[in-house]
């Protein structure tokens, strides 16, 4: 593993005063609202900790009120976490003075916030740059680079009119631009989309994965929308009254969720969003040319109750596809070889990580298996309508054994 | 029954202040006197018609250029001021208070420009600190509610008579709505633009005079309006320890019984009053977006 590029290591945030009382109870586990009854204090983050890696999305997700934008204020200090500690490429942001933090602010954490904040004063233009200028770059730079932001998030041509005159995807995409204008490593992202309505909403989710390939960022982004956690993180950090409950891949909380809560929370997922061909295939029957004959062909099919099967070369690459008729002819015409009967299969071939929510279509009008090939279109498995179905319900089935 | 005799006690501290701080007051009394008369003679100076045509072409820009100076929408906002400027100015000359209303306009313009002076930044630091905050508002509430007439007394003590203790007496009275505005304004200025401009690593200063002030201007510019239009509320008040002007013809007609005198001077006043109201009211009003 690289080294991380942010550590946060038990941070920790109680608003108010009587910070020790309240941290007692968190410890001997009384619920938020108690404590704040108790001692007027408001547990924000506890004890949190992970790590992000260079290039990686990390999504913080949770309920309002779990924590999730205390503990993203932790990172660049917006909020002065009560304990822990928050480490970006080795240096303790935690440690560091007000002439640092400004410092570190500007060079390392870019931030998008839920509503926009633009300054309502100003251009687009302006303020795309005022990252630059708070950084007191001389003004034709700054402009340039604001324009290149710009032009980054499709807001070519709108350089000279004022915030309220954007929708709000179009002011967002203003606050994107502020944000890659300044260049650094980290973008901080704090429910970014949440307040956009679904179909915009969809629209930058592809935008910022299409923004990642271009530039290589180190992403943390707070939602509350699960679906969106799932389509952006690489890894999820789920939460749940100001704790952590699970960090995970999106498939791993979806199929290991740590705590009932997480499970309750995933429940609704439309998993054929979240699993892919990989997770519902299974182990590919195939026959080889060139070395098996059109009897060996119809024995596997015969002995596994199939009507297909795939034909691959001697390195597995897919040929195509048998049909348990064609064979059955050969071998009454006493072929010795499969070659002729062989259909060419190209349109019903996936890779591991297609979605399912891709391949569901093709198998509705389809009556043979889909081939599952890696980049050296060699076969690694198939996908019939069964083991989708049984990819989807495995969830399920495992929830009601615990229970049982 | 407890005798308390804070009257006393003032009068005391007053005395004790007029009598060591000498110096002190004839400092302010130089500066406040050599700002009026320097207004009075810039404003008297001219031909009356430059100087309403001046007025009227300020007041047309202010109004106008949200809109754009030349277009039609902004000559639609600003015809009604150049009408009124050009009526209310012949009116004003035709009853022979010209002079007196320079001097008043002198008075006023003094007045509010050393309260928004003190005003504005002792707002900035009241928003920034919630103690000195605590700590203003009393005193901006005995400020503003106290008759201004007492100003009066303290005032003449200090500062004999003439147009300086009207203007020091104007400006107690006026300064308290330029600091409550400008405190109102940067409390009121959005959490979140607050928390972006720290995010991107804003200094202080730059959070205050990038976002803040910005931000604010409008309600600072209604405590503009404001702290101008109570200064012109006192200048019949500070007639009476001798401030020159409008004021004093009003105070003349009173004392003489002379209506006619009096509601000749009230109106002008009043076409004072309006065209100071409007032009810094245009103050607060953002660009238009949407030409």
């Amino acid at each position: 593993m690289p080294e991380p590029k942010i550590v946060v290591k038990n941070i920790e945030k109680i608003f108010g005063k009587n910070v020790d009382k309240a941290r007692r109870l968190v410890e001997s586990g009384t619920p938020k609202n108690e404590i704040l009854e108790q001692t007027g204090c408001a547990v924000g983050v506890f004890d949190a900790s992970f790590e992000v890696y260079e290039g990686e999305t990390l999504v913080i997700m949770g309920l309002s009120g779990s924590g999730k934008s205390t503990l993203i204020r932790c990172i660049n200090r917006l909020h002065n976490p009560t304990r822990g500690k928050v480490t970006v490429d080795g240096t303790d942001v935690t440690k560091l003075n007000d002439e640092e933090l400004r410092r570190i602010r500007q060079e390392k954490f870019a931030m998008v916030f839920q509503r926009f904040a633009l300054l309502p004063h100003r251009t687009i233009l302006e303020n795309a740059a005022f990252g630059l200028e708070l950084q007191e770059m001389e003004l034709e730079k700054r402009q340039e680079k604001a324009r290149d932001a710009l032009k980054l998030v499709g807001l070519e041509g709108w350089e000279n009119v004022y915030p309220e005159q954007l929708s709000g995807g179009m002011q967002q995409r203003v606050g994107l631009a502020r944000a890659l204008a300044v260049d650094t490593d980290i973008l901080l992202m704090d429910e970014a989309f949440s307040a956009l309505d679904p179909l915009i909403r969809a629209e930058m989710q592809d935008e910022l994965l299409a923004l990642e390939d271009r530039v290589q960022k180190t992403i943390i982004f707070i939602t509350h929308d699960l679906d969106e956690a799932l389509k952006i993180g690489d890894r999820i950090v789920l939460m749940k009254d100001a704790r952590i409950v699970q960090i995970g891949t999106p498939e791993e909380i979806l199929k290991e969720p740590a705590t009932e809560y997480v499970k309750r929370f995933v429940e609704n997922v439309d998993m054929t969003k979240v699993l892919s061909a990989n997770d519902v295939m299974l182990k590919a029957a195939s026959v080889t040319v060139g070395k098996d004959g059109p009897r060996t062909a119809l024995h596997m099919m015969k002995e596994r109750g199939i009507s297909n099967l795939f034909a691959v070369d001697k390195s597995r690459r897919l040929r195509g596809i048998i049909a348990a008729d064609d064979a059955e002819k050969a071998v009454k015409e006493k072929a010795k070889s499969i070659e002729h009967i062989i259909l060419d299969h190209e349109a019903y071939k996936v890779q591991p990580d297609t979605p399912l929510e891709e391949i569901m279509p093709l198998m509705v009008d389809l009556h043979v298996p889909v081939a599952v090939v890696d980049e050296d279109n060699k076969l690694v498995g198939i996908i019939v309508r069964g083991s989708i179905l049984a990819g989807l319900t495995t969830k399920e089935n495992d929830e009601t054994t615990e229970t049982a | 029954m407890v005798d308390i005799k804070i009257g006393e006690y003032v009068e005391l501290i007053i005395d004790k202040i007029a009598y060591n701080c000498e110096p002190v007051f004839d400092g302010i009394t130089a500066g406040v006197e050599w700002i009026v008369t320097g207004l009075q003679g810039i404003l008297n100076f001219p031909h009356p018609i430059i100087i309403t045509v001046l007025f009227t072409l300020l007041a047309y820009w202010l109004l106008a250029r949200p809109y754009g100076a030349f277009t039609k929408q902004g000559w639609k906002a600003g015809r009604g001021i150049v009408i009124f400027i050009f009526v209310g100015m012949f009116l004003i000359g035709g009853m022979g208070f010209w002079e007196e209303t320079m001097q008043t306009l002198a008075l006023v313009i003094a007045s509010a420009l050393i309260s928004l002076v003190i005003g504005i930044p002792t707002g900035i630091v009241a928003s920034r600190s919630d103690r000195f905050e605590q700590m203003v508002r009393p005193v901006l509430d005995l400020m503003q509610t106290m008759p201004a007439f007492v100003y009066l007394i303290p005032a003449i003590l200090f500062f004999s008579v003439g147009n300086v203790p009207g203007v020091v007496a104007t400006v107690v009275f006026a300064l308290p709505p330029g600091v409550r505005l400008t405190d109102l304004g940067i409390r009121e200025v959005q959490e979140d633009v607050i928390e972006a401009a720290r995010a991107f690593g804003c200094t202080d200063r730059q959070l205050l005079f990038k976002v803040q002030i910005p931000l604010a201007m409008t309600t600072i510019m209604a405590g503009v309006n404001q702290v101008i239009m109570l200064s012109l509320s006192m200048v019949v008040i500070a007639s009476m320890v001798g401030a020159a002007g409008l004021g004093e013809r009003v105070y003349t007609g009173i004392l003489q019984a002379d209506i006619g005198l009096g509601f000749e001077a009230g109106l002008g006043i009043v076409i004072i009053a309006i065209f100071l109201d409007r032009i810094t009211q245009a103050l607060g009003v953002k660009k238009s977006t949407t030409s």
